[in-house]
């Protein structure tokens, strides 16, 4: 079976071409387009792997960042922060909430992405 | 009223202020204000004890004392009211540019990442012709992303948000492995990169990420303006030397290219300035580079500086501090 891949961003045409590359690569994105979706679809869908950006409608990136790792369910999902912040008062405050990986989305390719995605999932899509 | 007093109490905090316009405590209008202020009432003191020993009238010298600083504060509150005026501008032209640098790169990650969606072949095979376009937007997306990321350092820079995060590191192991990685752009360009660096040299203490960014710089710059040479021919040598002294790491890099005229070598670490020889030269390049990165070997520790001769070559060099107990110790 596929990996489960949640991708929690407000921009359509990044969500696109994530759940566009990723899916051709054999992972299974399920999209969320705010903060308050983006908690919901991780309890029910319970993916293998989240990517989060900062800055969203209803809940930001911190918030979701902190019920997350506070729900029993969602805890123990490994979270990528895929931001256009790179102050470093915000990688700062993004590391201690508990994160794998903090990567500025303008430095990273969706190769990068992908290669980093298969690293943290350990061996790949399946 | 109490609106005006709690104004006026913000106004009196230096420390606040200094933060909000980004500007170190000497060159804060508030506490130029307060020093100058100081000065002249000193002054007028000095004027009326010197006065009264001369004219018998002390209160006509004590009027056309207290007139004359009353004047003077006058005068002074105008320009130091000026003064802020012209940071405040300061401070909300570096906002503006970091807003807009953030919004704008947004949609260039969108562009770049469908570009590469393209060229990657998953949506269908691509006609030569069109990888050709998709590579000159990729090369121009890249371009344009590079001028947001260079003004948003400039803008982190000016607004003393610029942190470096310092470690101890080879300064020998990152030059190596960054001139492995510019081997290939130098051999296509018939360019030979050589490092000779001193033996047994020590460790530096700086930012490893930000240092290489410096070095990726004045390489890139190195090979860039080279000159011409007829095809095949090689074009020339970059040298990048490496040597310890007075507790500092120095990092020299040689060229034999087309050199900096001499008129402009004063503007060099400006920002946005671009020779005249290179800017006939090469139209690319957005001149923020050597700004950025003299502000990164600053705050380093470090100096920068460069020696140059038109038509014959350049030398940058830059100096870092070698990593000892004293800055290796946590809370520096």
């Amino acid at each position: 079976m596929n990996k489960k891949v949640l991708f929690i961003e407000d921009e359509a045409v990044m969500q696109k071409a994530v759940s566009e590359f990723l899916g051709v690569n054999g992972y299974h994105v399920v999209s969320a387009l705010d903060g308050e979706l983006g908690v919901r679809a991780a309890q029910v869908e319970k993916p293998d792997l989240i990517l989060l950006d900062i800055i969203l409608p209803k809940k930001n990136g911190f918030e979701v960042l902190k019920e997350l790792k506070s729900g029993p369910e969602t805890k123990s999902i490994p979270v990528i922060v895929l931001t256009n912040l790179s102050e470093m008062g915000d990688i700062g405050k993004i590391l201690e909430l508990g994160v794998t990986t903090y990567l500025v989305k303008s430095d990273q390719s969706l190769k990068d992405i992908l290669a980093i995605v298969e690293r943290t999932l350990g061996n790949g899509a399946a | 009223m109490n609106k005006f007093l709690k104004d006026a109490a913000s106004q009196l905090d230096m420390t606040s202020q200094c933060k909000k316009y980004g500007v170190p405590l000497r060159q804060c209008p508030q506490f130029l204000f307060f020093i100058m202020g100081d000065a002249i009432i000193v002054a007028m003191l000095a004027t009326y004890f010197i006065g009264i020993r001369f004219n018998s009238d002390p209160e006509v010298v004590a009027l056309i004392v207290i007139c004359l600083t009353m004047v003077l504060l006058a005068l002074l509150f105008i320009i130091i009211r000026s003064f802020e005026q012209l940071a405040e501008t300061s401070r909300m032209k570096t906002e503006f540019v970091s807003i807009v640098s953030h919004q704008i790169r947004s949609p260039l990650t969108n562009l770049k990442w469908i570009v590469e969606i393209l060229m990657s072949g998953i949506l269908g095979k691509t006609e030569d012709k069109q990888t050709e376009y998709f590579k000159i937007l990729k090369e121009n997306l890249e371009r344009m992303q590079k001028l947001v990321s260079e003004l948003l350092t400039v803008s982190r820079i000016e607004a003393s948000k610029f942190v470096l995060k310092k470690e101890e590191f080879s300064m020998e192991n990152l030059a190596h492995d960054l001139i492995s990685e510019f081997e290939p752009i130098a051999k296509s360009s018939n360019i030979k990169i050589e490092m000779v660096a001193a033996p047994g040299l020590p460790k530096v203490y700086s930012d490893p990420f930000q240092v290489l960014q410096v070095l990726e710089n004045l390489l890139y710059n190195a090979i860039r303006y080279m000159g011409f040479a007829e095809s095949g021919k090689d074009r020339g040598k970059v040298e990048v030397n490496l040597r310890a002294k007075d507790g500092y790491v120095f990092c020299e890099v040689v060229d034999n290219g087309i050199g900096i005229p001499k008129d402009d070598q004063k503007y060099i670490f400006q920002k946005f300035f671009r020779a005249e020889n290179v800017r006939r030269y090469q139209t690319g390049g957005s001149g923020l580079g050597l700004y950025i990165s003299k502000s990164i070997i600053e705050r380093s520790g470090g100096k920068m500086g460069f020696t140059s001769c038109e038509g014959k070559g350049t030398t940058f060099w830059f100096k870092l501090p070698v990593a000892t107990k004293q800055n290796l110790k946590p809370g520096n």
